[in-house]
C-alpha cells in the first residue's frame, strides 16, 4: 500500500472491469477498507462527509434489492442526497428516451447516476454524452463491475486472514465459477477482474449455458463439477435464472440439480479450505444447498457487507478525483 | 507530491535523535502536569507519523507515572477538506482509524509530527466528534513550521521552526523511516505549492 508510485483515479465513470488496469482495481480494493470501518463504528456516527451536498441518483430499469439498497446506503454513508427512479415510475413508460430522462435528471444537478439497464452498453452511451459520473450497476449480459470488485475484496480479505499475510493478493488463487455463464454479467466482470489480479479461473456449467470462445478470456472450461472444484479455493455459484428456463437451455431443473448443484455430496470433491460465494439472490437448493449457503464456509453475507464499502470507495474516487468536472 | 519534484538546494538538521528524546520527554512531562488523572487521557496519533510519536509519549508517561494512557490512530483521510473541494488528488490511505475505547468524557490528546496549515487537525477533530464527545481535545506536535490557515494552536510543542513557504520540514522516525531526525529541506523558489499540514 503506497510503496510503489501511487496510482490515482483518472476515470469519470465506472462502466466495466474490462477497461480497468490491475493497478486501478487494486486502488479500489485498497480504498475500500477505510469505508468498511465507517459502517462498524459501534459508538458514534456511521457517516463521513466526503459527498456532502452531492446528489446520487439510483436509476434502475431491472428489479434489484441488494444492489440498489447497497448503492443507496453507500451514498448515504458518504452524506450524499439520494433519489431513486425505477422503470415503472419513470417517464420511460411514456416513451421518453434514455438521453432525455438523464438530461432532465442532470437539469436537477445530479453528480452521480447509478444505472441498471437490460441493454448492454446503455451506461456507456450515457456516460459519453452526459456530465454526471455514471456507475454501471449491471447492463444486460455485459458487466456488473461493482459486484466483481466486492467479490475480489471478499476473496482478498479471506486469503489474508487464512494465510496470515496482510499484503496477500489474489495471485494463484483458484476460483471455480459454476452455473449459467452465458447469461451472467456477474461472471463476465468476475472473470476480467480475477484474471487481471492473477487468479486462476475455471468455469463449469451446462454446455448450452457456456458462451462460445470463452476460453479466449484465459479461463479453463469444464462440464464436470467435481473436476472444476477439485482444487478450488473459492467456489462461486451463480444464480440459475429461472425466468430463462422457458427457452429450454437445459432439459429440466431436476437434471441441473443432479449434475451441477453445490451440496453436501458434491462438495466432497473440493478441498476443506474452499469457501462458498454467491452473488444473490439464491435459489435455495437449486444451484446451492441451503445448508451450505448458511454454513461456516459461506461468505455470502460478507459479500453484501463489502458491497457497501466498495461502492463508497467507487463514488469517492469518481467524485473526489477532480475528473470530468 | 509537488515537494518531491522541486530539487532540494540545501538540507539542514533541525533536530537530531538526542534532541528528539529530550523534547519528547519534556512534552510527556507537560501532559502529565496538565492531566493528573492519566486514566482519563487517550493519545490519538495522526497517521502516519503521529502514531509512533503517540506510542513514545505513552511509554514515557508510563515510565513517569506508572500508568499507561490509551493509544489509538486517526487516519483523517475521510474528513479532509482538500479532497471534497478537489484541491488534492485522492491517494491510497496511509492506514485506518483504529482505537478500541470510548472517547466520551475523557481528554484526547491529538499527536502529529508537523503542524502547518492546521487543516489536518481540523479534519481530526471532525472525525473525533463523529465517534463521541470527548471532555476536551488537546494537541501535541513535534514541530510547528508556521503557515497556519486556521485558528489552531498546539498545547504541547516540541520545537518551532521558521521556514519559507517553499521549504519542506521532513520528520523521520525510527519506526517508519529507520532513523530519528528532523530535516529542513530548502527548495528553489518554485511557484506556489500546496502545503502539507
Amino acid at each position: 500500500m503506497g510503496n510503489a508510485t501511487p496510482v490515482t483515479w483518472t476515470r469519470k465513470d465506472l462502466i466495466g472491469i474490462e477497461e480497468l488496469s490491475r493497478e486501478e482495481i487494486e486502488l479500489v480494493l485498497d480504498t475500500a477498507p477505510q469505508f468498511a470501518a465507517v459502517s462498524v463504528r459501534d459508538s458514534g456516527i456511521k457517516k463521513v462527509p466526503l459527498l456532502q451536498g452531492r446528489l446520487v441518483v439510483n436509476w434502475f430499469y431491472e428489479p434489484s434489492t441488494r444492489t440498489r439498497t447497497s448503492f443507496e446506503l453507500a451514498a448515504k454513508r458518504l452524506s450524499a442526497d439520494t433519489l431513486s427512479i425505477t422503470a415503472s415510475t419513470s417517464s420511460l413508460v411514456k416513451g421518453e428516451t434514455l438521453h432525455d430522462t438523464l438530461a432532465n435528471i442532470e437539469a436537477m444537478h445530479s453528480d452521480v447516476v447509478v444505472i441498471r439497464h437490460p441493454c448492454a452498453g446503455a451506461p456507456l452511451i450515457l456516460a459519453r454524452r452526459h456530465r454526471s459520473h455514471i456507475i454501471n450497476a449491471g447492463d444486460g449480459r455485459h458487466e456488473h463491475p461493482t459486484q466483481a470488485l466486492l467479490d475480489a475484496l471478499t476473496m482478498r480479505d479471506h486469503i489474508r486472514k487464512l494465510r496470515n499475510e496482510p499484503d496477500a493478493g489474489l495471485d494463484g488463487l483458484r476460483v471455480a465459477i459454476i452455473g449459467d455463464i452465458s447469461h451472467s454479467r456477474v461472471a463476465r466482470s468476475n472473470i476480467w477482474c480475477l484474471r487481471k489480479l492473477g487468479a486462476r479461473v475455471v468455469l463449469c456449467g451446462p454446455a448450452t449455458l457456456m458462451p462460445p470462445r470463452v476460453g479466449q478470456m484465459g479461463v479453463d472450461v469444464t462440464t464436470d463439477l467435481r473436476e472444476a472444484i477439485s482444487d478450488a479455493d473459492i467456489i462461486y455459484a451463480l444464480r440459475i435464472q429461472l425466468e430463462r428456463q422457458k427457452s429450454c437451455l437445459f432439459p429440466s431443473l431436476r437434471e441441473y440439480i443432479r449434475v451441477f448443484r453445490i451440496d453436501q455430496e458434491s462438495i466432497k470433491a473440493a478441498p476443506e479450505r474452499a469457501l462458498i460465494m454467491h452473488p444473490g439472490p439464491i435459489n435455495r437448493d437449486i444451484e446451492l444447498a441451503a445448508s451450505l449457503a448458511d454454513g461456516p464456509r459461506s461468505v455470502i453475507l460478507e459479500q453484501v457487507t463489502n458491497g457497501v464499502a466498495v461502492r463508497m470507495a467507487i463514488m469517492h474516487l469518481l467524485v473526489n478525483s477532480g475528473v470530468g468536472t | 507530491m509537488n515537494e518531491r519534484e522541486s530539487p532540494v538546494l540545501e538540507e539542514t538538521v533541525v533536530m537530531n535523535a538526542d534532541a528528539m528524546v529530550e523534547v519528547l520527554h519534556r512534552m510527556a512531562q507537560e501532559i502529565i502536569v496538565d492531566n493528573p488523572d492519566i486514566d482519563a487521557v487517550a493519545l490519538l496519533g495522526i497517521l502516519k507519523r503521529g502514531r509512533p510519536l503517540a506510542d513514545r509519549l505513552a511509554k514515557l508517561i508510563h515510565g513517569m507515572t506508572g500508568k499507561m494512557p490509551r493509544v489509538g490512530s486517526l487516519a483523517t483521510t475521510l474528513y479532509r477538506d482538500d479532497l471534497r473541494s478537489g484541491v488534492a488528488k485522492v491517494k491510497p490511505a496511509l492506514g485506518n482509524t483504529y482505537f478500541d475505547f470510548r472517547i466520551d468524557n475523557i481528554t484526547v490528546v491529538l499527536v502529529d509530527d508537523v503542524l502547518a496549515a492546521g487543516r489536518t487537525i481540523r479534519a481530526a477533530m471532525d472525525e473525533l466528534m463523529d465517534y463521541g464527545r470527548p471532555q476536551r481535545i488537546q494537541l501535541a506536535c513535534l514541530i510547528d513550521r508556521g503557515g497556519r490557515q486556521l485558528p489552531i494552536q498546539p498545547d504541547y510543542l516540541g520545537w518551532s521552526v521558521s521556514v519559507g513557504p517553499q521549504d519542506h520540514v521532513s520528520v523521520r522516525l525510527a519506526e517508519t523511516d529507520g532513523q530519528d531526525v528532523v530535516l529542513l529541506e530548502k527548495k528553489s523558489a518554485a511557484p506556489r505549492e500546496e502545503e502539507k499540514s
